[in-house]
């Protein structure tokens, strides 16, 4: 591996901007002559809009001007919209209402735009913002899916009847329902699983230029895909072509998804700097972060997981209902259906599945991926129901697990997937060693004599990632393919660039890409710089989510690789006079194999671009660019081993410790791996301890808008975590790689709700588990 | 309006804002220091921690005008020469950071932790020190690591020193 390649835990290049205070983000980027945009927001959950007054607001000090929907709408910009097409299980098309980017008639959830004011500064533009008059008829409001779907419910959008936008199955129910009628035995779960928000630290925010001369446009935006946001403003919003329209992702304080999606307030900030012929530059506080960031989870699920006489899963059966929000999301469809129930399968053998989903249109905010995205679901409602199993069956949640492990590969699950390699024993014993699972009951007996309760819980989870074979997406519904894009220039001095259409935001794309080529072409990773998140720059792109930057947009690089790597073979070849099947390529120069003859590959690159003597017919030039599709998805899986002390007295959990070991196939820097799972780990404990959505269900208003409500997991929630890794290569890509940046977030939940519920003796816990609620299930435990 | 005068980054500045504008906005919008960050809108994020005459302060709790006459470092000033102070070493060493927006915040708060405390920080105490600095990336892990290896990368050169 050397001291920079695939393997070393090299400390990130990008660090020295960001601890100098010299990061970029939105918020710090000026255009001359900029103003600032403040929205008008709903401050009702549901209503008709009867009149908006922006008379006294147009005349406020510093005020550029005041837009409207109906003005949005008189310009021609298009509707947001879901890019996900899923079908009902009767064959219907999914019930998509309209979202304008700026209200038209009716208003929502509370935070839903309706107007912007445009002004010399933050302070002017609220300030008129509060003096924009909307006269409201408010109407029902209802915040609850499984209210929303009942009778007489108030009716969200009207091509929505009954609030259900589609009813979706995946699975046999025939061959479920029969081995239920004749299993062993049926365990029975309700799971909740509880919504949050993503809460990246930095805040969105979008800059908008519109340059009239050249009638072009430049949108600087908190975006983890800037060509999507590109595609979908031009292709649906009818904001600009494609060719007039640059999105620049510059540095982005984190998404954890929430980045993915395109906004109203970046195609109305783009379409107000035309309309006024300032740049527009517009910021969210956190309250408005909590308002309107899509969320992420809410399911409301049973369960039925059957096994024969030997404990052997025969069968599960589950029935979700999804709350998606006031309004469809751009991949909010995809979350609950392919991201959810194709993971129902675990790391276990079941012969059948048959899963139903019901998505449901709510008073709320819209709801998307957030970190893990339907497979944090997936794997709480199955770790849960297996932990909830061993306890009825009388055996160690370990052993029910090992008894129904896959073990062999490829596996096909009912559910669609097919598994491509792994090894569940391994994380499984690593675990269990690392947590010391033996000494366990002399240190819940220690517990005990100080009054306290112990408890301990794991969660064997996979995750597929690396999303993924456009052809099957496509047929899945999806309204993009999901390839990535790179592009590898060596200059003539022997630098090299690439230009990567993935987008870092946290992950260390610039250490870890950069450490790819090092160790591909033996050149020090100082002289490589790894170009991201400008449409302008980067030829082409998909982004960053789903942990596809490196199985996805590494293996873009790759391929990118190869073809310099084979030019450069045929210059190197020829200034040497050697056969070019004899070079190769090490320690930074082109070799004739078995001699010392060599050329560095700065002489390489300095012919390439001198052109002065090249093979005959040889393009000058060193640059070559690739599209990567994937073969299929990649499957990181592992084992969590959470151990609590509870006090009965108050409610207080306190994590004695918290185990990881994950399988993630090969690993380009394990610091920057470990990194990734330390995050994941933090915010799963923050759901299933902490974090909580909440709103009135009687006003639709939200309760926890901001950080002295919604409880953000803080350093001394949390204790240091134990982490390891095991490998089996994934066979399916170049670089044998599956992905890290989702498995905290996914294993972590039911390991910690799996504890407490062991340490209390009550399994009927939701989350987030606060001492008040686990106060009460110490009342009625054992 | 208001008219200020202050030292930032041992350099002399003065400007003038709204009477409202917040110390943190100053140094964003008038001074241009962008490294210093505003993640919330109330005081919880610490994302916009500064030094003010030598101790930590979230530059979004007070007014500009309140600082009138005071010293202030923000993250910009912190390295010297191009040398980074230990504590930013430290982060790059134990991968401390991320994204890196919370990161100038917990930079600066770290050392007005290590100032205060010195060699008697443990992981406990400055876990129950960074209450006031989110992190969403880091889970902490690292940013714990990295303020205890530069606690005792300073002790051991104060020490060498003495």
């Amino acid at each position: 591996m050397g001291v920079e390649g695939i393997g070393a835990p090299v400390a990130r290049k990008e660090d020295r901007r960001f601890l100098t205070g010299k990061g970029r983000y939105t918020d710090d980027m000026t255009a001359p002559g900029m103003k600032y945009a403040v929205f008008v927001r709903s401050p009702h959950a549901h209503a008709r809009i009867e009149r908006i007054d922006v008379t006294e607001a147009k005349t406020m000090p510093g005020v550029i001007d005041v837009l409207d929907g109906e003005q949005l709408l008189a310009d021609g910009i298009g509707n947001l919209i879901c890019g996900w097409m899923i079908h009902s299980k009767d064959g219907s098309p999914m019930r998509m209402g309209v979202w304008r980017p700026l209200a038209d008639k009716t208003v929502r959830y509370v935070g839903d735009a309706v107007a912007v004011v445009v002004a010399d500064s933050v302070a002017e533009a609220r300030d008129a913002a509060e003096a924009v008059i909307v006269d409201y008829d408010p109407l029902p409001v209802v915040t609850d899916p499984v209210q929303a779907l009942r009778d007489g419910q108030p009716q969200i959008h009207s091509e929505a009847p009954g609030n259900l936008i589609f009813d979706w199955e995946i699975g046999d129910a025939a061959a479920v329902d029969r081995a239920i009628a004749g299993a062993a035995h049926v365990t029975e779960l309700k799971v909740l699983n509880n919504r949050l928000s993503p809460n990246p630290m930095e805040p969105r925010a979008t800059l908008g230029i519109y340059d009239p001369g050249d009638d072009h446009y430049t949108c600087y935006t908190t975006s983890q895909n800037p060509h999507v946001a590109r595609l979908v403003m031009s292709a649906f919003y009818n904001v600009a072509p494609e060719n007039k329209l640059r999105v620049i992702a510059p540095d982005v304080g984190g998404g954890f998804g929430s980045k993915i999606y395109i906004y109203p307030e970046e195609i109305v900030c783009l379409w107000a700097s035309k309309r006024t012929g300032v740049p527009v530059k517009w910021t969210s506080d956190r309250t408005e972060a909590f308002l309107t960031d899509a969320h992420g989870r809410d399911h409301v699920s049973t369960v039925q997981m059957a096994f024969d006489a030997n404990h052997r899963i025969t069968a599960l059966k589950v029935d979700t209902i999804s709350n998606l929000g006031a309004y469809m999301s751009l991949f909010s469809s995809a979350v609950p259906t392919y991201l959810y129930a194709t993971l129902l399968s675990g790391q276990y053998d079941i012969p059948a599945i048959h899963a139903n989903v019901r998505t449901v249109y709510t008073n709320t905010a819209p709801v998307d991926a957030y970190r893990g995205a339907g497979r944090p679901e997936a794997t709480y409602l199955l770790e849960r129901t297996m932990e909830t199993a061993a306890r009825e069956l009388g055996i160690s949640p370990a052993e029910l697990r090992r008894i129904n492990f896959i073990r062999s590969f490829p596996h096909q699950t009912p559910v669609i997937m097919n598994y491509d390699a792994g090894d569940y024993d391994a994380s499984l014993n690593a675990a269990m060693a690392a947590a010391d699972v033996d000494g366990f009951a002399a240190r819940r007996a220690e517990s005990e004599r100080r009054g306290m309760r112990r408890g301990i819980g794991m969660s064997c989870y996979i995750e597929a990632c690396g999303i993924a074979p456009s052809a099957a997406v496509g047929s899945l519904g999806a309204g993009v393919g999901l390839w990535e894009s790179a592009e590898v220039r060596v200059n003539a001095v022997g630098t090299i660039e690439v230009m990567t259409g993935s987008h870092s935001h946290g992950q260390g794309h610039e250490t870890t890409f950069a450490q790819l080529v090092a160790d591909r072409l033996g050149v020090p990773i100082d002289s490589i710089n790894i170009v991201h998140g400008d449409t302008d720059k980067v030829q082409m792109g998909m982004g960053t989510y789903g942990s596809r930057s490196g199985a996805v947009g590494m293996s873009a690089i790759v391929k990118a690789l190869d073809k310099v790597e084979a030019k450069a073979k045929k210059i190197a070849a020829h200034i040497m006079e050697a056969d070019e099947s004899d070079i190769v390529v090490e320690d930074g120069a082109l070799k004739v194999a078995g001699t010392d003859k060599l050329v560095p590959w700065s002489q390489v690159a300095l012919a390439a671009y001198t052109a002065h003597n090249l093979p005959a017919g040889m393009e000058p030039g060193l640059k070559e660019g690739a599209f990567y599709d994937p073969a299929n998805f990649t499957f990181p899986a592992g084992c969590y081993i959470c151990e609590v002390e509870v006090d009965p007295e108050t409610g207080k959990t306190t994590i004695a410790q918290f185990v990881a070991a994950d399988d993630f196939g090969n690993i380009i820097n394990p610091m920057i791996v470990e990194g990734q799972v330390h995050g994941g780990i933090a915010q799963g404990i923050g759901q299933a301890l902490l974090e909580g959505v909440h709103y009135d269900p009687d006003s639709g208003q939200l309760l926890t808008a901001s950080y002295m409500d919604y409880a953000m997991p803080r350093a001394d929630d949390l204790p240091s975590f134990k982490v390891s890794t095991s490998n089996t290569p994934c066979p399916n890509n170049p670089l044998g790689i599956k992905g890290c940046g989702e498995a905290g977030a996914i294993g972590s939940p039911p390991a910690l709700i799996n504890a407490i519920t062991d340490a209390i003796g009550n399994n009927a816990l939701t989350m987030p588990a606060t001492p008040e609620k686990v106060w009460a299930a110490v009342q009625t435990g054992h | 309006m208001a008219k200020i005068t202050m030292t930032v980054n041992g350099r002399q500045v003065a400007g003038t804002c709204d009477d409202r504008t917040l110390l943190v906005h100053f140094i964003r919008e008038n001074l241009g220091l962008t490294g210093t960050h505003v993640g919330c809108d109330t005081t919880q994020c610490g994302t916009c921690v500064i030094l003010m005459d030598g101790q930590s302060v979230k530059s979004c709790s007070i007014l500009a005008a309140q600082a009138e006459g005071s010293a202030i470092t923000t993250i910009e000033g912190l390295a010297q020469q191009g040398e980074l102070h230990p504590v930013q070493a430290a982060f790059n060493a134990h991968h401390g950071l991320q994204c890196g927006f919370c990161t100038p915040g917990m930079v600066m708060t770290a050392v007005d932790m290590i100032r205060r405390h010195g060699g008697n920080l443990d992981e406990g105490r400055v876990r129950a020190e960074l209450e006031g600095n989110i992190c969403r990336c880091t889970g902490y892990h690292n940013i714990v690591k990295a303020i205890l290896a530069a606690a005792a990368a300073m002790g051991g050169a104060r020490q060498a020193a003495e």
